[in-house]
């Protein structure tokens, strides 16, 4: 399965998000002011929803949302009577558009200026859904789970941002741009974790984000072909994704890796996640994305859990942690460490991560010390770790899965 | 993250409040209200309400199916919920930024609770 075949419940839904991006890059490219073209390209994309299902889809797709976005562009640009003159001028001074470039840059461009270090990370994650993915504000706000209106004023601050900044619709200079593609892989990571983060029953809406995710990093991969975090990020994705059918009962309960049923794991997914990750590790410079998706790699050849080859995930660890130092990374560190060489040796390394004031207090630590408690056989030092990290964790479904364990203890 | 920030009221409190000259209650209110719209303008507000006075509250108790309600205020009480601003910000430290300019927050009646997340971890 191709999991951006699963982002569009129609096929005119999934034409149109992949015009989207190039539409806009089209009409930016003709005519500059990029907060307003984006409005009139929402608006086109509108109402191609309402009538190419009713009509049928026009001969050259593109080409007519392009139009309509452009006469729409220029109503918008009327409405504002005091820019009148200035459109007059403008009009003079705009050349024509003598060499259009392919789309597949303007998509780029578009995810850079989306993501452009002057936003803040939720204006960002808004702007690329509806400027690349295409979606609209209503479907954005019910995907992250806030108010119409509080998207649409995100959206309409982050272009009034670009446009103070005076970002400009084009690619960066090569010594930025490795800082803002950066920023553009957070930005889809991000998208990915929302839509992944729930997984349950009526909230299907929030589960496209993870297709949506996808679907735009695999553009970001066939644009840069030899970047190997956005191949990364792509395989880390897929990896991550194909264990969703088995990581939730169906009261929304979460199962820990352990025990998850395997048989469920999208082995199509792991395939092509293996593969690009196996690829990309032997070709290109090393970087945290890859690393993650490596141990990702790593669990989902295990068939079975007592399989796990955690000699090479602590391997992979200690990489990640001399690259891309956290405090998650310490911690999933030392369960691999506690797996190679036994919980207590995982527990003292855990005493001495302690004095990192980002892990005291948090419930992970604590969650993860229960844990190699209950391997080391202290079962009521572990039924008040997990007691613990349950009152602080800020998930529901966690905070039941590690009452749980508690209880499960008591008995 | 969401989180929801909350203004309390206690008789002392209110007792200052009824006896400020009208020109600074007018002021309190006008900080509130520049407080929502610079919310709202960043994006980061989800909705924000005052509540009516707790002696218009009911305490309902539901038995059997059968409700049964009582009058409000409730005297076991020392604070009474007087409103809330629930927002969605990247930080704690954000949210407790935006809860220092509530203008409640001076007398120490002002609580920021990060939203407990339904769907998972």
């Amino acid at each position: 399965m191709n999991p951006s075949d699963s982002s569009g419940s129609s096929g005119v839904e999934g034409l149109l998000r992949a015009l989207a991006p190039q539409a806009l890059g089209a009409l930016v490219r003709r005519y500059g002011g990029f907060d307003t073209c984006e409005d009139a390209v929402q608006e086109a994309l509108l109402a191609a929803a309402v009538q190419w299902p009713r009509d049928g889809i026009p001969a050259n797709p593109k080409g007519w949302l392009i139009t309509v976005a452009s006469r729409r562009r220029i109503e918008l640009w009327r409405e504002d009577s005091a820019r009148r003159r200035r459109e007059e001028s403008a009009a003079a001074l705009t050349p024509p558009d003598p060499d259009p470039a392919p789309a597949a840059d303007d998509t780029l461009t578009l995810l850079l200026l989306c993501c452009h270090p002057s936003l803040t990370p939720t204006s960002q994650v808004a702007l690329t859904l509806r400027a690349v993915g295409g979606l609209t504000t209503g479907e954005i706000a019910r995907a992250l789970l806030v108010p119409e209106a509080t998207v649409g004023q995100r959206i309409s601050r982050a272009k009034q941002r670009i446009k103070t900044s005076g970002a400009e619709f084009r690619l960066p200079p090569e010594a930025e741009r490795t800082a803002r593609l950066d920023a553009v892989m957070e930005v889809l990571y991000l998208i990915f974790n929302e839509g992944y983060t729930a997984s349950s029953g009526p909230d299907l809406s929030r589960a496209d984000l993870t297709a949506e995710a996808i679907r735009l990093t695999r553009q970001l991969r066939d644009l840069l072909p030899g970047h190997g975090e956005a191949a990364g990020l792509l395989a880390l994705m897929l990896l991550t994704d194909a264990r969703r059918p088995a990581r939730t009962r169906p009261d929304g309960a979460l199962i820990p890796l352990a025990e998850q049923d395997r048989t469920r794991w999208n082995a199509d997914a792991i395939a092509e996640g293996v593969e690009l990750i196996t690829r990309t590790l032997a070709t290109a410079p090393i970087g945290p994305y890859q690393l993650q998706a490596a141990i990702a790699a790593v669990h989902a050849e295990a068939p079975r859990p007592q399989d796990t080859d955690w000699r090479q995930i602590l391997g992979l660890y200690d990489l990640l942690h001399a690259l891309a130092p956290g405090p998650m990374v310490t911690l999933n560190r030392i369960v691999a460490t506690a797996m190679v060489d036994g919980p207590r040796e995982g527990l003292a390394r855990l005493t001495e991560a302690e004095s990192d004031p980002a892990l005291s207090g948090h419930h992970r630590l604590a969650a993860v010390r229960a844990h190699l408690l209950e391997l080391a056989g202290d079962l009521p030092a572990a039924r008040t770790c997990y007691r613990l990290a349950a009152r602080r964790t800020l998930s529901l479904p966690e905070r039941r899965y590690l009452e749980s364990r508690a209880s499960r203890l008591t008995r | 993250m969401k989180y929801l920030i909350l203004i309390y009221t206690n008789p002392a409190t209110r007792e200052v409040w009824d006896a400020l000259p009208e020109a600074q209650r007018e002021a309190g209110y006008q900080a509130h209200l520049a407080f929502r719209e610079s919310l709202a303008d960043s994006g980061e507000l989800i909705v924000a309400e005052a509540l009516a006075d707790p002696a218009t509250a009911r305490r309902m108790t539901t038995t059997g199916g059968r409700t049964s309600t009582a009058d409000g205020p409730f005297a076991e009480a020392k604070e009474l919920l007087a409103g809330f601003y629930l927002i969605e910000c990247e930080s704690l430290e954000r949210a407790i930024e935006h809860g220092s300019r509530v203008p409640e927050a001076e007398f120490g009646l002002v609580e920021v609770r990060p939203i407990l997340d339904l769907h998972a971890p």
